[in-house]
Order: C-alpha cells, then sequence, then structure tokens
C-alpha cells in the first residue's frame, strides 16, 4: 500500500501523536514509542497500533508515537486517522 | 446535558465521573474543518469501548449540506450512540432526512429503531418551525434552544437578563410540551459568573425545561440543586399519589388531600415530582 507522511493526534494529556511514514515493501512495521508510562504499557500500545494498522492492511510502514497516556480507543482512533491521512483512502470500517 | 468536544479524548473518557445525565460528544462547532476525520475516530472508538454506564450519549453530528453529516452518521450509529443530535434544524424535512440516513445505517446493521434524534434550534426559521421539527419524526426525543447562533440570526446579542431568547424558550417549551417531548436550554459559557448561572438556570426551570445544556462539570451542581424537588414537594406528592391509590381501590374518582380537591393535573404533577426525585438520586426506584 502507498503511504505518505502523515500524522493524527495531539501532545494534550489522555491523547497520543502518531507519525506514520512509508518503509520499504517487505520491510514489516517499525514502532518507535516514546510514553512516560512504556515501562508498564509500552508493549501493550505497540501492540494496539500494530494490530489495528494490520487490521487496515498497513503492513510495511514506520511508525512514531508519543503517548500522553492515552487510552486503547484513542490509540485506535489517531492510528486509524493517521493511517487514511497516509493512504489517502477511507480505510475505516466498522 | 454536558457538551464535550469530540476532539479531546481525556475529557471524553472523564465526562461521565462527573455525573451527568447525558454526555453530548460534539463533533460539529468544536471540532476544526481540518480534525472533523480525527474527531468522529475517536468519538466512534470511545462509545464503542468506555463504559459510560446509564449516562445518555448523546453526538451532536455536523449538518448534512456539509461533507461530513453522512459519515458522522454512519460512525455513530454504528457506535451504538443513543442519541444523534442535528445541529441548527430550520425545517421538519432536515429531520426526516437525518432519519432516513441513521434508518439506511441501521437497517445495515440490524437495530432499526435504535436511534433517537435530538434537534437543535438555532435560527429564527427554526423557532417558528418548532413544533413541526418537534414532530417530524417518531425518534424525536427533544429539541434544544442554541442561544449563540439564534441571537446571531437575530441580529442581537446575549444579555445576562436572557430578553432576547424569551420568545425563541417559551416556544420551544410549548412545542416540546405538545408533542410530548423534552426541551432543553441552552449554553451559559461565562464560567466565572455562577450566580447568573443559577438564575438562568431557575428561570428556565419555571418556564419547564426539562434540562440545561452545561459546558463544565462544575455547573452540574447547580443544575442539579435547582431541577431536584425539596423534601417538602416531595413529602406532598407522595400524599397525593398514596391517596388517589387508596381512592382508586375503593373506586372514588375526584379525591381531596388536606381539604383541596386532587384532580388530574394535580397527580400528573405530583407524579412528575416523584420522577423528579428519582431521578436526582433523592429516593430510590420502587421507592414512593
Amino acid at each position: 500500500m502507498n503511504l505518505k507522511p502523515a500524522h493524527a493526534g495531539t501532545l494534550e494529556s489522555g491523547d497520543i501523536l502518531v507519525q506514520i511514514s512509508p518503509a520499504v515493501d517487505g520491510e514489516g512495521l517499525t514502532v518507535n514509542l516514546d510514553s512516560s508510562v512504556a515501562f508498564q504499557f509500552g508493549n501493550q500500545i505497540k501492540k494496539v497500533i500494530s494490530e489495528t494498522l494490520d487490521g487496515l492492511g498497513v503492513r510495511d510502514a514506520v511508525v512514531n508515537a508519543t503517548d500522553k497516556g492515552a487510552l486503547d480507543c484513542t490509540i485506535r482512533a489517531r492510528v486509524t486517522a493517521a493511517a487514511v491521512r497516509a493512504t489517502g483512502k477511507d480505510v475505516w470500517k466498522d | 446535558m454536558m457538551f464535550v468536544p469530540g476532539n479531546n479524548p481525556g475529557m471524553m473518557a472523564d465526562a461521565h465521573i462527573y455525573g451527568p445525565d447525558s454526555i453530548m460528544l460534539d463533533l460539529e462547532d468544536s471540532v476544526t474543518m481540518t480534525e472533523k476525520d480525527t474527531a468522529r475516530l475517536l468519538v466512534y472508538n470511545a462509545l464503542k469501548t468506555i463504559d459510560y454506564g446509564d449516562t445518555e450519549m448523546v453526538v451532536r453530528i455536523n449538518p448534512l449540506n456539509t461533507p461530513y453529516g453522512k459519515k458522522d452518521i454512519e460512525a455513530m450509529v454504528k457506535a451504538g450512540v443513543h442519541v444523534i443530535r442535528m445541529p441548527k434544524t430550520e425545517t421538519a424535512e432536515e429531520v426526516v432526512e437525518v432519519e432516513r440516513e441513521i434508518e439506511k445505517v441501521e437497517k445495515e446493521i440490524g437495530c432499526v429503531g435504535r436511534t433517537k434524534i435530538m434537534a437543535a434550534i438555532e435560527s429564527a426559521l427554526g423557532v417558528v418551525n418548532a413544533y413541526a421539527i418537534a414532530t417530524a419524526s417518531p425518534r424525536m426525543m427533544g429539541i434544544a434552544l442554541g442561544a449563540e447562533d439564534y441571537c446571531a440570526n437575530l441580529k442581537t446579542q446575549r444579555t445576562p437578563g436572557g430578553d432576547e431568547l424569551r420568545l425563541a424558550r417559551e416556544t420551544i417549551v410549548v412545542a416540546a410540551r405538545a408533542a410530548g417531548i423534552d426541551a432543553l436550554d441552552t449554553v451559559y459559557s461565562n464560567l466565572n459568573d455562577m450566580e447568573t448561572f443559577r438564575q438562568e438556570v431557575e428561570f428556565i426551570h419555571r418556564l419547564g425545561f426539562d434540562g440545561k445544556s452545561i459546558i463544565n462539570p462544575r455547573q452540574i451542581e447547580i443544575v442539579n440543586e435547582v431541577f431536584a424537588p425539596s423534601e417538602k414537594a416531595i413529602e406532598k406528592a407522595r400524599t397525593i399519589i398514596a391517596a388517589i391509590k387508596e381512592a382508586e381501590k375503593k373506586g372514588s374518582g375526584v379525591i381531596a388531600v388536606n381539604g383541596k380537591m386532587v384532580d388530574r393535573p394535580v397527580v400528573i404533577r405530583a407524579q412528575r415530582v416523584i420522577e423528579l426525585a428519582k431521578a436526582s438520586g433523592i429516593i430510590k426506584e420502587g421507592e414512593l
């Protein structure tokens, strides 16, 4: 899937800023996470990011995420929004 | 009804903690054009995930004549929102159009009739058509005044006394009552003037509104205080309802309580007091 650099979210408390950049085909997903709760929830946040992108058909991408204590539902929303913007397609589905 | 911007996940996560009767997540005025897509996704995911308990969940969508309205409806109905709030409603046809869009999505996911509609009236034309709007669909559960846009449309501005809103408020209450749905008043935005806010809540309570729109949890307590019935009123209502039940047992019609005749309007008022006392948590469900 062709991607262009895109982002969604903010650095406000309870939110997460998700930036998506293209990666070489077949390179898979790289998730770089900056979070004050990374020690406790880092793996869970990365898992939500990966699963959301996988569900949207985005397999190869570099994701830089700055988390400010976002809930899983917020992470899913921000990743989806960034993916929609990066792909230029309304990949949202229920 | 507490307004919460649909692009602020922190506020959306915490809103129900303060105990408002209903929460309105906003996709319209509080969201910039460039963030309509992200706000819709945030609200959708919040509704699907966060346990808001008994709180009535409302989403204010963008108008259908924008590129966002239909997508808002699709996402919110799929997320299971209780009420879609239409902004700037001016005609009954607009309600019918929103109903059609809701039904389309509900048919797709198999839950026809689940989603209710509330219309915000924010213009002179909307006020003139208030009853037609209120009765435009069986899904209509309430109409609300949106004062800022209404004042702009009326070429006036809001004042602490609210003279400029009097006709709109009275029209909306009467239309809602005639249609058998709820009437909700507009927001009061000056959080530094709680005294004027209280006066406004007392005023709209006297007019007959069912509730007040608020923009901050600090306003909840005052609204609850004004709308909660007094102990004296609850006691009187209890006596009336007990007397009417006793009269029904005996098969008698008109009764008297403390020397005063109790007829249907008195009973309806007493029932309303008990309902409000339950809603305010003063008396428990099943308790009289």
